[in-house]
């Protein structure tokens, strides 16, 4: 048997595994989806000595779509959320980027949030929570608090999480309108680890002209950043910003790692193309809106 | 410590099991070693490889990065469960042997549960399509060329099937 002993709870309700949470704390770890833990506890690199299973939590499997986002539950699995209708509709973006989370069978068992708590700087969904400036929910016997992006992700496979603290949610806001987002990466191969990663999103103001422009990247650093690029095209129509400029100041921001898969040039490469090839599709995505939000306008207008 | 053990019950293929198991035993342990259907295969055990790729309520996933305990009261398919009723192979089977998409065989029955799904999911695949839908499964055998083409063939034979079903319907 591959995972080191440990004692299995299975609550049959949030409150029971806040209970065991509180009981537990440093020895304790929540089993959501497991497609991160179990291969960690596979190679031993973790031994918790009690595992507390939420799989049995219904309530925690929702998928919540409001004008103002996406509020994706604990249990909610990646596949789940990217065929939802309202996340394409709200959070486009979000469906991209789950796209490129592992492989198919990997995202039927694997859970948004629980992607969210390993902090993986490998990972598209903290990127994508710090882009679009979202928050995890977190709860204990002591209450709830609410952690944005910017607090949450402390290190690499490090979040702000306390001990006793369950995910129970994360909120994924909704894109201003007149604004376009695109994820994109680039792996040797579709569903493994990406070399480089590029979360952009674009917001026009009324006249069609850039108001900002932000970025984040997987794989380039310790913890999702969101990178602010609005001074460099600030006030430029919506076709004709510089995407070489753009792709170079992306290049100089990031401060990438070298490792087995890519050398830190090498990343830094790839981002300059990313960040160029997403500025360019989120650009053409805000244009559409913002001629939609113009239609729209005119119609009510009429 | 001692070894902490559950009860649990699984419909596999149909059929329902009662076992008591460890806690810590992932599911392909469970199905290999408690039920001793030993068509699903343990690979890198870390969830990589996908050899040893099952339906859980039929959607494809890893069944080393799943607790047998986690999914007590689930349904399962494994490579067991693929042929049709009256013992014929299933469309993805026979398309695996028309194109000689395996050659020593391991990592066939996680080809076999993935595409399954695949083509129910997606019945026209194109060939690109076909390719992402197999990055999860490792091959060291074929080069990946004639699993892609099975991936087409078996949809192919799946569309063949339905509509010879719909043709007997429509005769009768």
């Amino acid at each position: 048997m591959k995972p080191p002993k440990f004692t299995y709870h299975a609550p049959r309700t949030v409150e029971e595994a806040l209970q065991l949470l509180a009981e537990h704390s440093t020895d304790a770890k929540i089993l959501a989806g497991g497609q991160s833990l179990l291969p960690v506890m596979a190679m031993r690199l973790a031994a918790p000595a009690h595992l507390i299973d939420i799989n049995r939590l219904e309530e925690l499997s929702g998928v919540e779509v409001d004008e103002d986002g996406v509020t994706v539950q604990a249990l909610a699995r990646h596949a789940h959320v990217e065929a939802h209708e309202g996340v394409r509709r709200r959070v486009p973006i979000l469906a991209e980027a789950l796209r490129w989370v592992a492989h198919p069978a990997i995202r039927n068992r694997g859970t948004t949030v629980g992607s969210l708590t390993h902090a993986d700087p490998s990972a598209e969904m903290p990127a994508m929570l710090a882009l679009l400036g979202g928050s995890v929910v977190a709860r204990s016997t002591e209450g709830e608090r609410v952690l944005p992006a910017e607090e949450f992700f402390v290190g690499p496979m490090e979040s702000a999480l306390r001990y006793d603290e369950l995910a129970l949610a994360a909120r994924f806001p909704a894109p201003p309108t007149r604004s376009g987002a695109c994820f994109d990466e680039i792996a040797r191969r579709h569903g493994d680890y990406a070399m480089c990663g590029t979360g952009t999103m674009v917001t026009l103001n009324d006249a069609g002209r850039v108001e900002s422009l932000t970025m984040s990247f997987v794989s380039v650093g310790d913890v999702p950043e969101v990178y602010d690029l609005s001074p460099l095209v600030a006030g430029a129509a919506a076709d004709e910003v510089d995407l070489t400029a753009v792709g170079e100041r992306a290049a100089e921001m990031i401060d990438p790692p070298a490792d087995l898969h890519a050398t830190a040039d090498f990343r830094r490469h790839l981002a300059t193309v990313l960040a160029r090839r997403t500025t360019r599709t989120a650009l053409g995505r805000a244009r559409r809106a913002a001629s939609g939000a113009q239609e729209l306008r005119d119609e009510e207008q009429v | 410590m001692s070894e902490q053990t559950a009860e649990v019950r699984l419909r596999v293929n149909g059929i329902p099991y009662l076992r008591e198991i460890p806690v810590r035993r992932t599911l392909c342990d469970v199905l290999r070693m408690d039920l001793e259907l030993t068509g699903t295969h343990v690979g890198c055990e870390h969830g990589v490889c996908g050899a040893c790729t099952i339906l859980l309520d039929g959607e494809p996933v890893r069944s080393c990065l799943l607790l047998g305990v986690t999914v007590d009261g689930h349904d399962i398919t494994t490579v067991e469960g693929l042929t049709e009723d009256d013992g014929r192979l299933s469309p993805v089977q026979q398309a695996f042997v028309d194109c000689h998409g395996l050659q020593c065989g391991f990592c066939t029955p996680g080809f076999l549960t993935t595409i399954s799904s695949f083509i129910e999911e997606n019945p026209e695949p194109t060939e690109e399509e076909a390719r992402e839908a197999v990055s999860g499964n490792l091959c060291r055998c074929t080069g990946y060329q004639n699993i892609v083409a099975s991936v087409l063939r078996a949809a192919e034979i799946a569309r063949e099937r339905s509509s010879e079903t719909t043709e007997e319907v429509s005769t009768r």
